[in-house]
């Protein structure tokens, strides 16, 4: 059975007001235990409305999500727990930050969770480790962090809960190169050592490209793709026609296929390019 | 949140929308005065379809003026029920320290049509006069006011800024709430001190980024050379059109006809 089951969901907001507006139609997929999906899409495709549905925030106007077999909006009054089973980074989550200290800021989910002392501490440090931040920033109040370690903090407060899901709504917007190379890291590092399921909302199909195993394609509030990455970026031209297009590097090897060469279709990163590019300059005898 | 009626322009083409911002806030004060100075129930049922037939022509739709009226009905029963209760004169009905009298149900219809007439009133000028035009006449309308060094220009300039900032503000509100309900925020229940405590993650993060924005707005006005009111020139000239001294008459009559059934039915209730 299927971690998440999302069945025929739609979204509409403010309906039958001349403001009407549907944000997702009709969207089915399931999530495994232990995948890391990329959501992408054009802006206003309705990632972000999707995602708020999957842990609660927001109630499909139509459908179903399942968390283990149980529809979360079975017992309303207990949707705090779905929250805390798939958390939600939103988009600037720095934006959030409110408390005196940062232990104190990353210690409201689980504080909220209604843990002990111990634990919560426990939590804390661990979170604050998988995004990096140093142990003499969390007694500092978190209006004094730079731009990204506040982006750490706020993210540490939603992996501090512990999630079975975690979403994270453009993680890396508006940071600065080698600081998204370095989220992105700890991210997937977090994936890999707790082995747990990821969903990662991004408009840099570089990122995606990088770190998830699979992708799903939003378009005008449809799901249009769900694939294997590779299936998915081997389709530039379908891409194209939504406003996306595939990571520069494959683009690259798909026009030095169409020239001739014998590379595979479906590279994503620079190392399987060099890597391929090398064996065939050996080969040729060329290195 | 989002169903914060009161003082939300509510775009339409009609007569009203198109009247000078101007005449609109003198006639809007001139009949908040009156409203106080009816005394008999002609002139209060006067006032009440005076207002009913500019909100009609309005193009409003009804439900918006009904949705403002619902934020105030509590004040409307309560005020109604002590003017009820506390009227002076022959009782007509009395039940322990309760007295009913025919005064206490004259005062309260006065205070309940009175309070209504007032509400849909500024409602009508909210409603149909948008924000920039609404400061754009205050500003018109307090030059005069330059002579004792009040300065006019900026407090517009601040209202306008105010004004503006509102939907952006109930917006990031709404996404605050949504990101501290994410990580198990609890607002809904609970008593009334840990109701008070669980707005502290919701608006210490709201007061950073209302400070942040207006640090940034200050650095875009003067970026764009914004040196206050002096010589500064603007975009949309307000004149009177042949409508606005149709309305201007209108007001005059209103006021003259007030006047008149005060004096004539003086003895009629």
């Amino acid at each position: 059975m299927s971690l998440l089951s999302v069945k025929d969901v739609s979204f509409v907001y403010s309906p039958k007001t001349p403001f009407q507006h549907t944000a997702v139609e009709n969207v089915s997929f399931d999530v495994n235990q232990g995948d890391f999906i990329g959501i992408i899409g054009h802006t206003g495709s309705g990632k972000s409305t999707l995602v708020q549905m999957l842990n609660g925030l927001l109630k499909p106007t139509s459908g179903s999500i399942k968390l283990d077999g149980i529809d979360i909006w079975d017992k309303p009054k207990e949707i705090r727990k779905i929250r805390f089973r798939v958390g939600l980074v939103f988009q600037y989550p720095e934006y959030q930050l409110f408390e005196e200290t940062v232990e104190k800021d990353i210690s409201f989910g689980p504080m909220n969770m209604g843990l002990s002392e111990e634990e919560i501490k426990e939590r804390v440090r661990n979170a604050a480790q998988f995004v990096g931040l140093d142990t003499e920033l969390l007694q500092k109040s978190p209006f004094d962090l730079s731009g990204g370690e506040k982006r750490r903090a706020a993210i540490a407060g939603v992996i501090a809960m512990d999630p079975d899901i975690l979403i994270l709504d453009e993680p890396c917007a508006g940071l600065d190169p080698l600081g998204r190379d370095v989220l992105l890291a700890q991210i997937y590092r977090y994936h890999k050592q707790r082995g747990n399921t990821v969903l990662f909302v991004s408009h840099s199909m570089e990122d995606v490209a990088a770190v998830c195993d699979k992708a799903l394609v939003m378009n005008h509030s449809r799901l249009e793709m769900y694939d294997t990455c590779d299936r998915i970026f081997s389709q530039a031209d379908r891409l194209s026609t939504m406003g996306l297009r595939v990571p520069q590097i494959t683009a690259i090897i798909d026009n030095l296929i169409a020239a001739g060469f014998p590379f595979h279709q479906g590279i994503l990163t620079v190392e399987n390019a060099v890597h391929d590019i090398t064996e065939y300059m050996k080969k040729e005898g060329r290195l | 949140m989002r169903d914060i009626t009161l003082g939300q322009y509510f775009p339409s083409d009609s007569v009203i929308h198109r009247l000078d911002p101007r005449v609109k806030i003198l006639s809007l004060i001139a009949y908040i005065v009156l409203i106080f100075c009816t005394f008999n129930f002609v002139s209060l049922a006067l006032m009440a379809a005076v207002v009913l037939l500019i909100v009609l022509l309005s193009k409003v739709p009804l439900k918006m003026y009904l949705k403002s009226l619902k934020v105030i009905i509590v004040i409307v029963v309560i005020t109604s029920l002590l003017n009820l209760f506390y009227g002076t004169g022959e009782p007509i009905f009395q039940w322990g320290f309760i007295k009913v009298t025919w005064e206490g149900i004259k005062n309260a219809i006065f205070v309940c049509v009175r309070i209504i007439c007032l509400i849909l009133s500024s409602s009508v000028l909210t409603f149909t006069t948008s924000p920039t035009d609404l400061t754009d006449a205050l500003e018109r309308l307090m030059k005069p006011l330059k002579i004792f060094h009040v300065k006019v220009h900026e407090i517009a300039m601040m209202m306008t800024i105010a004004l503006r900032f509102v939907p952006t503000l109930l917006e990031e509100t709404d996404k605050i709430m949504a990101a501290q309900k994410a990580r198990g925020a609890d607002m809904e229940s609970g008593n009334l001190i840990t109701r008070i405590k669980a707005l502290v993650p919701i608006l210490v993060p709201l007061f950073v980024s209302a400070f942040r924005r207006a640090y940034e707005l200050a650095v875009a006005m003067e970026c764009r050379c914004y040196r206050g009111g002096e010589g500064r020139t603007r975009m949309k000239q307000l004149h009177l059109a042949n409508r606005d001294y149709i309305s201007i008459v209108f007001t005059l009559l209103v006021i003259a006809g007030v006047i008149l059934l005060n004096i004539f039915f003086k003895f009629a209730v």
